[in-house]
């Protein structure tokens, strides 16, 4: 049994490896070790709840047995997921913090005595007020990210679903959240309080629903907040350090990365939050599609134009996760090396379906991440360049975000890739991308349209050079 | 007059606001998918008061109402912390430079 305080201070200690191993990401040669400094904060803080409580009676061993479970389940996990299906795995994730938060909320409110906060009936009104936001935001928090998760694996449709009175309802159910915990402060009635529970999980999947699959990046960052800021009204309820800090860190971390997502796309996040985006520009421009001239080639042509150039830009979009191309096209870039050709990787922002989700899927085919870009540090590149080879992108080279202010991505920024002297273009077909929106690319003079599977036309591509 | 305690715990999580907002701006972009995998990992810190809730229950009754969600709790958390820092850890060892022997 160690003494309340210097608990508190180990609880310290873990918060503060916890910034470390956050500051360690601000370069890949120093993450390895910030991934300690995170597993060794977490090592701590589990080791000072047992000594802090020191009561090694029988429960003792069924919180290990749970903990070595759950220990088991999520290695294997992580050793089993494929990188591709990296935003689904983030998405489950968080959802089990989401709901963890939402039971140690419960068990609070059944047993106050355990954690110090008053007897049931006569909880103190504090710890009640941060037990409900906790309780709440764990709950939407779950809700919401199992509607993303199935978005994501496809379970469930990518398009948005919306129905008349939505933003109504929902600013109705958000009001009586308050209300209710209003009422529950002020009769302490446990009714009260699983009705809360259950209308916050009713809110989190009302979010979500209308919230389409290439939102998918805000979402995800937005419900990695979401897990924080629930993380840390347990935090405040539990009056411990380590999760406080831990809850304000994650909370602020997914706030800004939502920033991030939304600046990519030139959409305030309320207008992503409120969803239904694509839903009807689609039928718009599917009406006055005429027919246009389209150049399109085959992995010989593509060959011959990437032979002859001196440096070669590669623009990776969600399609190439889908293909799972990034090994095909790691090996089609090595060919070119091999020919003296200058390569080099240009991301956009808001590329694939979580933040940083190309960058990870051209790590795990071992490109080094010194020959990849992001949008401001390569966008002026391209004027030079001889051939980009647009693969799995569509709308984040749209030319129209610059020209036309009646497009709907107007405004948002966009990779300069028709400054190139070629464009390749690989696509199934000439279909519009998410937006809903077709992209000029397609029809210029000096693009070239690869119209295949991703990976099968880079095998093939290789082969010819 | 004595300050709450209340208002020491607000200030610690309203510099750490600020502390996190300045750390995750220096994140670098193309390791934003760790970021959040290792967030994931280190949110699981809950699982301390699941383990004071699954505790709490007396030797005669380990499994009451109360500590059963305590013991749901740990596992789940349990499955955040070693599934997040397991696939951190798998992320970040991908991340190369380029090779210097490369023709």
């Amino acid at each position: 049994m160690i003494t309340a305080n210097l608990s508190a201070i180990f609880y310290l200690i873990s918060g503060v490896l916890f910034i470390l191993a956050l500051r360690g990401l601000s370069s890949p040669e120093t993450s390895r070790q910030g991934n300690f400094f995170g597993i060794l904060g977490m090592i701590i803080a589990i080791t000072v709840t047992f000594l802090s409580i020191g009561n090694f009676s029988s429960g003792f061993v069924y919180v290990l047995i749970f903990l070595i479970i759950g220990g088991l389940i999520g290695a294997f996990i992580a050793y089993k997921i494929p990188m591709t299906a990296m935003p689904e795995l983030v998405a489950g994730f968080h959802s089990l913090v989401g709901l963890a938060a939402v039971f140690v909320a419960i068990s609070a409110f059944l047993n106050p005595q355990a954690f110090n906060l008053g007897s049931p009936g006569n909880i103190k009104l504090g710890s009640l007020i941060e037990m409900s936001i906790g309780a709440a935001v764990g709950a939407i928090t779950f809700s919401g990210s199992i509607i993303a998760f199935l978005k994501l694996q496809g379970i469930m449709s990518g398009s948005p679903i919306t129905f008349k009175g939505q933003h109504p309802l929902n600013a109705l159910i958000l009001i009586s959240i308050i209300v209710l915990t209003y009422l529950l402060c002020s009769t302490q009635s446990s009714n009260l309080f699983w009705i809360l529970i259950a209308i916050s999980f009713l809110i989190g999947f009302l979010l979500i629903i209308p919230i389409g699959g290439a939102d998918m990046p805000v979402v995800i960052s937005m419900l990695n907040s979401y897990s924080g800021w629930a993380a840390a009204g347990i935090g405040f309820t539990l009056e411990n350090t380590a999760l406080i800090i831990t809850g304000a860190l994650v909370g602020s971390s997914g706030a800004i990365l939502s920033y991030i997502m939304c600046k990519g796309m030139n959409r305030s996040f309320f207008n992503v939050i409120l969803g239904g985006f694509g839903a009807t520009e689609q039928t718009a421009s599917s009406a006055n599609k005429e027919q246009k001239p389209v150049k399109s080639g085959n992995a010989e042509d593509a060959a011959f134009l990437m032979k002859n150039a001196s440096s070669v830009i590669i623009v990776p979009g969600y399609g190439m996760a889908v293909a799972q191309a990034q090994h095909a096209l790691r090996e089609m870039v090595d060919t070119l090396k091999k020919n003296g050709i200058k390569v080099s990787y240009a991301i956009h922002p808001v590329a694939g379906r979580m933040p940083g989700h190309m960058n990870v899927l051209l790590a795990e085919a071992n490109v080094p991440y010194d020959e990849v870009f992001e949008l401001e540090e390569i966008n002026n590149d391209f004027a030079n360049a001889d051939v980009a080879f647009v693969i799995g992108a569509n709308d984040v080279t749209n030319p129209v975000a610059k020209t036309d202010p009646q497009s709907p991505i107007y405004g948002m920024p966009v990779l300069d890739v028709e400054k190139c002297k070629s464009v390749l273009f690989v696509k199934r077909s000439l279909s519009p991308g998410y937006a809903g929106i077709d992209n000029d690319l397609f029809y210029k003079e000096n693009t070239l349209m690869l119209f295949a599977d991703a990976k099968k036309m880079t095998e093939d591509i290789t082969k010819n050079l | 007059m004595e300050i709450d305690p209340f208002i020491f715990r607000l200030s610690i999580f309203i510099l750490s606001i600020f502390i996190g907002y300045y750390v995750v701006w220096s994140v670098t972009p193309s390791l934003h998918t760790p970021l959040m995998s290792v967030t994931n990992a280190i949110s699981s810190v809950i699982i301390v008061g699941a383990i004071i809730a699954g505790l709490a229950g007396n030797p005669d009754s380990i499994f009451n109402s109360s500590s059963i969600f305590g013991f749901l709790a740990i596992s789940l958390a349990a499955i955040n912390i070693f599934g997040g820092f397991l696939v951190t850890q798998r992320m970040l060892a991908m991340y190369k430079k380029k090779k210097k022997d490369k023709k």
